[in-house]
């Protein structure tokens, strides 16, 4: 017990230093981060080493902790919503419809359904670019550069459709309690429907360079294996986890924003090994495509962009510049002055990378009294050195990428 | 006389040397371009025209560069690793036949800078040598990245080169010679060695894309793992020398790819030629097929490694031994049967 409070150099040390006197082997300690190439994001890895194989390994977290929990606590709900931008940095609208949705569920508000369709569209745009990078990192880190590049022009496309609808592109600080800031333009429409158009013959020849070649599969096949089991007791959810063979995603389990009214299968693994995350991601992305072309075909004609909410949605600018009245509830919402019950609430989302949960407790003032985020990401990290003992350096990169740990998540 | 053949053959190793380079120089631009138009993009283009000067640029930007001397005990090491990599990649190319022989001034003037008769020898003796600068450079570089690369590169180069130099066996049976320039005119008109080797010609190209560092064996310099690998620690120009060792060591292979199986400056309807058009014609555009030859291999090497994923440490020395060996002495066999029946 008293070895494991020691810092990681001092541990390795002493076991270095046991296995020669033993062994006669001498053992090494590689220091992976915190700004290795690999490492998507800052954080640290320090290994040990029996050549190039890894005996035992200890991640470090908080390179880039910026303390949000305590920073939401501080602030009004309106502006916690820069925060969660700032978590999966590959997927923000999710995030913040995520966060909209808990500040809606712990005020009780009712969600027209065009709008709930809206955020359907957008959080499925959001998780198509996510699994883009996350899949084609994979292609990176084992070598092949070129998917990478081929597919980050439709993860640009995708970025113009954020840019269409909020003004942002990734920190994309998008939406309002009860919905959207304004009515999607056409523009927006058009570029999703060419988006649908053009993206599966992308993906498909994304997928059929990596995913049946044979260098591609000895590598990830057999390659950070994380069984049911495993993933269970670490807590795994969302891509990993059904990797692992288990059918849990949050949009069915417990559907949130109408997920139930579309027709989607969860795509799973059998190994959990970084082939099967793989493979289970570009799965999600056809599937992702299949509910945004459902939501656009279902989209109501009549329901606004946002909940008739008049004291949580900020009134219009025209309003506030010429109005007494609005300028006064624009003033009052954003300094958070608005009515709040004394509660609290659990939401979670299917993010990009898994459960993506928001736990907000509030005492009735004008911010949080304590909000929690459950960052997949952080729960990942904590088996990636479980995973990888025993195995290769080349393998412990791909698992990390092919988990999709991601800096911005790990540490808030 | 003496002073005619000491003229002749400094004007071959100059130009020799200065093909060389230019070779090298413009594969890291051609690198970009192929890998920017698989990729879909544009690649370089600022500098001259199409991008035209930007091996020039580049050049001049490292030698520009802080030279970076990490806390080592072995500095002498340090800088004698990309110089020994530099001299072994450019030494390759004394031995290549570029073309048949041209008549100058009632002189017949061999287009190779030494023929000698254990061509094949020295060329594997100078790879094998080449292996020391990185393997130097990377244990002085007192970085553990650096060894890993190092050690790796050492394990490739030797397990490989086994299997280069038994595919190559075959090829000496055949023509019963190990100069170079023997090989090259024995596959006279479309007798190129690829028809009559296909296994070998394989063998040879696998083991040359892992000599040559190239993806998919590009375990040393992996940068998603060992960050740069043996060269993680240069900067300046001494990081140019290995680079600029790794695009010679391309080209030199290229040109052994080419004279080896693809028939070095043979072309069909080079007896023709020679009958219509005269020897020398002839023997011009031999050594014009001859750099298209090497352009594809190079282009080759760019066009998979942009393409595919590199191997895991372990799989690249499974498919050196487990594979190539047994498959290069099979071939070996295969020959020397079908040699002894055809007598």
């Amino acid at each position: 017990m008293s070895d494991l409070l020691l810092v990681p150099e001092k541990r390795f040390e002493k076991q270095i230093k046991a296995t020669r006197e033993k062994d006669g082997v001498e053992l090494s300690i590689l220091n992976l981060g915190p700004t290795h190439p690999a490492t998507h994001g800052i954080f640290q890895n320090i290994l040990l080493m029996d050549g190039e194989k890894i005996i035992d390994g200890e991640g470090t977290v908080g390179y880039i902790h910026r303390a949000f929990e305590k920073i939401a606590e501080n602030r009004p709900f309106y502006q916690i919503n820069v925060l969660t931008d700032r978590l999966n940095y590959c997927s923000s609208p999710i995030n913040n419809t995520g966060w909209w949705m808990t500040v809606e569920k712990m005020l009780g508000i009712e969600i027209p359904k065009r709008v709930q369709y809206m955020r359907v569209i957008i959080m499925e745009l959001a998780r198509i670019a996510d699994h883009i990078i996350c899949s084609s990192v994979m292609g990176v880190d084992t070598g092949a550069l070129t998917g990478f590049l081929y597919v980050m022009q439709y993860r640009e496309k995708i970025y113009e459709i954020y840019e269409e609808i909020c003004g942002a592109r990734l920190t994309t600080n998008m939406g309002r309690i009860g919905g959207f800031e304004r009515e999607w333009s056409e523009t927006a429409w058009r570029k999703i429907d060419k988006f649908l158009a053009e993206f599966p013959a992308v993906w498909t020849e994304f997928e059929n360079m990596l995913s049946r070649n044979r260098i591609f599969m000895d590598r990830t096949i057999g390659a950070g294996a994380v069984d049911a089991e495993m993933a269970m007791s670490y807590g795994f959810t969302g891509p990993n986890l059904r990797a692992a063979g288990v059918d849990y995603d949050i949009r069915v389990a417990q559907p949130y924003c109408s997920y139930e009214d579309f027709e989607f299968d969860i795509p799973v693994g059998q190994n959990g090994d970084c082939y099967d995350r793989f493979c289970v991601r570009n799965a999600e992305v056809w599937e992702s495509m299949k509910i945004i072309r459902q939501a656009l075909e279902k989209m109501p004609a009549e329901g606004g962009y946002h909940a008739d909410v008049p004291d949580y949605y900020l009134p219009p600018k025209e309003e506030v510049y010429n109005n007494m009245e609005a300028l006064i509830y624009h003033f009052k919402i954003v300094m958070g002055e608005v009515p709040v019950p004394n509660t609290e609430v659990y939401h979670a989302v299917e993010g990009g990378n898994g459960e993506l949960g928001f736990y907000l407790i509030t005492n009735g003032s004008r911010v949080p009294y304590r909000l929690h985020f459950r960052r997949p990401c952080f729960i990942y990290y904590q088996a990636f050195n479980e995973i990888v003992k025993g195995r290769s350096l080349s393998d412990a990169i791909i698992t990390l990428s092919s988990m999709n740990v991601i800096a911005g998540e790990l540490d808030c | 006389m003496e002073e005619a053949i000491i003229i002749e053959k400094s004007v071959i190793i100059v130009a020799v040397f200065a093909i060389t380079m230019l070779f090298a120089m413009y594969c890291t631009l051609a690198e970009r371009k192929i890998a920017a138009w698989i990729q879909d993009r544009r690649g370089p283009n600022r500098a001259g025209p199409g991008g035209m000067l930007q091996p020039l640029a580049d050049g001049l930007k490292l030698f520009a560069k802080e030279e970076f001397m990490p806390n080592t005990p072995n500095t002498f090491l340090f800088v004698l690793g990309p110089f020994i990599s530099m001299t072994m990649a450019l030494m390759t190319s004394a031995v290549i036949p570029w073309g048949d022989t041209l008549e100058i001034a009632g002189r017949k003037v061999i287009l190779q800078a030494a023929d000698i008769n254990v061509a094949m020898l020295y060329v594997f003796a100078v790879l094998s040598v080449s292996v020391y600068g990185i393997m130097i450079g990377g244990w002085a570089s007192n970085n553990k990245y650096s060894l890993i690369s190092a050690m790796r590169v050492a394990s490739q180069m030797i397990s490989y080169e086994i299997a280069m130099g038994l595919s190559i066996v075959a090829v000496l049976m055949m023509h019963s010679s190990m100069s170079l320039r023997e090989i090259a005119a024995g596959q006279h008109e479309m007798h190129w060695n690829i028809f009559y080797q296909p296994l070998g010609f394989f063998i040879f190209l696998i083991c040359s894309f892992a000599e040559t560092n190239r993806t998919p064996f590009d375990l040393a310099e992996c940068e998603q793992e060992l960050i740069g690998g043996y060269h993680t620690e240069y900067s300046s120009m001494r990081m140019g020398f290995f680079l600029f060792a790794e695009y010679a060591a391309m080209f030199i292979s290229s040109t052994l790819l080419a004279v080896l199986y693809l028939g070095a400056y043979n072309y069909p309807g080079m007896t023709w030629a020679a009958e219509n058009w005269g020897e020398n014609t002839a023997n011009i555009i031999g050594i014009a097929v001859l750099f298209i030859k090497i352009c594809f291999f190079i282009f080759l090497y760019m066009w998979v490694r942009w393409t595919i994923p590199r191997f895991r440490y372990d799989q690249l020395m499974n498919l050196g031994w487990k594979t190539l060996i047994p498959l290069a002495i099979l071939n070996i066999v295969v020959t020397a049967v079908v040699l002894l029946l055809n007598r």
